[in-house]
């Protein structure tokens, strides 16, 4: 176990977590938005930033990458904290102001208009459905293109990409409802990635089913059977 | 016309051949060299790229669209670049940016039709005391004017406005 102290409290956590897992371990509440506990982490939001509080000064660091280690003293919500996120929610306002839990976010911290506006979209580029789509799905069907102000995620070459399944993880694990699924009876669209299915209908149930890929396997198995 | 080179897949079977051998087999430097031979990448190269390095074509691509130094697009046999960074801007660069944007008749990260030129602007490379800065095909130019950037055009064979 390695001991840490977080806002004046001595807490233990696993060897080899991070500041965050040992605040959450120990119920301390950290904010975060690019953070998914089965992905790995991306440090790429800064709302999960916290003091730490050393012999040469304080300093702010991402508490989700950040290794949890002996002696650590950590401050999850002191004024330079607070000072950060607010500016880093305000930032992630002015780029995405259609985003819902940003709007929320704002909200909460008493940030009516941001200064500038930087675009106007509904994705934060917190990464999650790409590092689903990789690490959990396997599929890689979106990456992060373009940079800077320029950054999307997008399937290659913008269109839909056949690497998509259609699984919709992507759709579950964005935290700003900016991927749009539509199903209705026969067919599934994920509008942000241009992906449409077809649904085939089973002969038995009648219900219907994703998996025209995967059908010609199933028959192989099946030594041609109808499926 | 349009020079663009047609993308030939046997090439690239050199190019990726020469690379086995070698010990070099990263994703940049097969991109470098598709880059330097066609000067851009083909979206054909990159989905062979892909499949012959195992990396993800999602991935090919994000690294493809990140770096400057790549582009999807066809660029044109001489590339121009101004710098727009503070120290340049103050000194009138964007005046240079405008008037060759005005002679070749296209603008900033656009390449002319006849595929000769591109024209593209930067953010300091560094040698501010020298601003306004203007690289040709590699080549840095201090000081440069309106005036002088009509006489670096006119060393590459454009006088006036080009088509
Ligand atoms: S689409 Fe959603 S999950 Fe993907 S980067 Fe944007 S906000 Fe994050
Ligand atoms: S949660 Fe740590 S940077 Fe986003
Ligand atoms: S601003 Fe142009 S070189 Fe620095």
């Amino acid at each position: 176990m390695t001991t840490l102290t977080i806002d004046g409290r001595q807490v233990e956590a696993l060897r080899g977590s991070t500041v965050l897992e040992a605040a959450r371990e120990n119920h301390i509440e950290i904010p975060t938005l690019c953070y998914h506990e089965a992905l790995e982490p991306y440090a790429g939001c800064r709302l999960c930033v916290v003091e730490l509080v050393t012999p040469k000064g304080s300093q702010l660091v991402a508490s989700c990458v950040y290794a949890a280690e002996d002696g650590l003293v950590v401050k999850t919500n002191s004024g330079i904290v607070q000072e950060s996120r607010r500016m880093t929610v305000e930032l992630l306002l002015a780029a995405a102001p259609k985003a819902k839990v940003i709007q929320d976010l704002a909200a909460e911290m008493g940030i009516e208009e941001p200064r500038v506006s930087l675009g106007d979209s509904d994705c934060i580029l917190c990464g999650l459905c790409v590092r689903a789509c990789k690490e959990i799905v396997g599929a890689n069907a979106i990456s992060l293109v373009n940079r800077g102000f320029a950054k999307e995620v997008k399937p290659p070459f913008e269109i839909g990409s056949n690497a998509c399944t259609g699984c919709t993880t992507c759709v579950l694990v964005c935290p700003t409802g900016a991927i749009k699924l539509e199903d209705v009876l026969d067919s599934r669209s994920v509008h942000r990635w241009e992906s449409d299915f077809e649904a085939r209908e089973c002969k038995i149930c009648g219900d219907h089913y994703l998996a025209p890929e995967f059908a010609p396997d199933l028959k192989e198995l099946l030594g041609e059977e109808e499926v | 016309m349009n020079s663009e080179q047609a993308f030939d897949a046997s090439e690239l079977a050199d190019l990726l051949g020469d690379k086995q051998d070698g010990e070099d087999k990263s994703l940049m430097s097969i991109l470098e060299d598709v880059q330097a031979r066609y000067r851009y990448l083909p979206k054909d190269a990159l989905i062979l790229i892909s499949e012959w390095m195992g990396v993800p074509l999602s991935q090919t691509y994000s690294v493809a669209t990140f770096y400057n130094a790549f582009s999807l697009k066809p660029k044109g046999r001489h590339i121009i670049n101004v710098c727009l960074g503070t120290a340049c801007n103050v000194r009138g660069s964007r005046k240079v940016v405008e008037r060759i944007a005005d002679r070749l008749g296209i603008e900033p990260g656009e390449t002319t039709q006849d595929g000769e030129f591109t024209l593209e602007t930067l953010n300091c490379v560094g040698a501010c005391a020298l601003g306004p800065v203007a690289i040709i095909d590699g080549t840095h130019f201090g000081r440069v004017n309106a005036a002088g950037a009509d006489k670096l055009l006119k060393k590459l064979g454009v006088e006036g406005r080009k088509e």
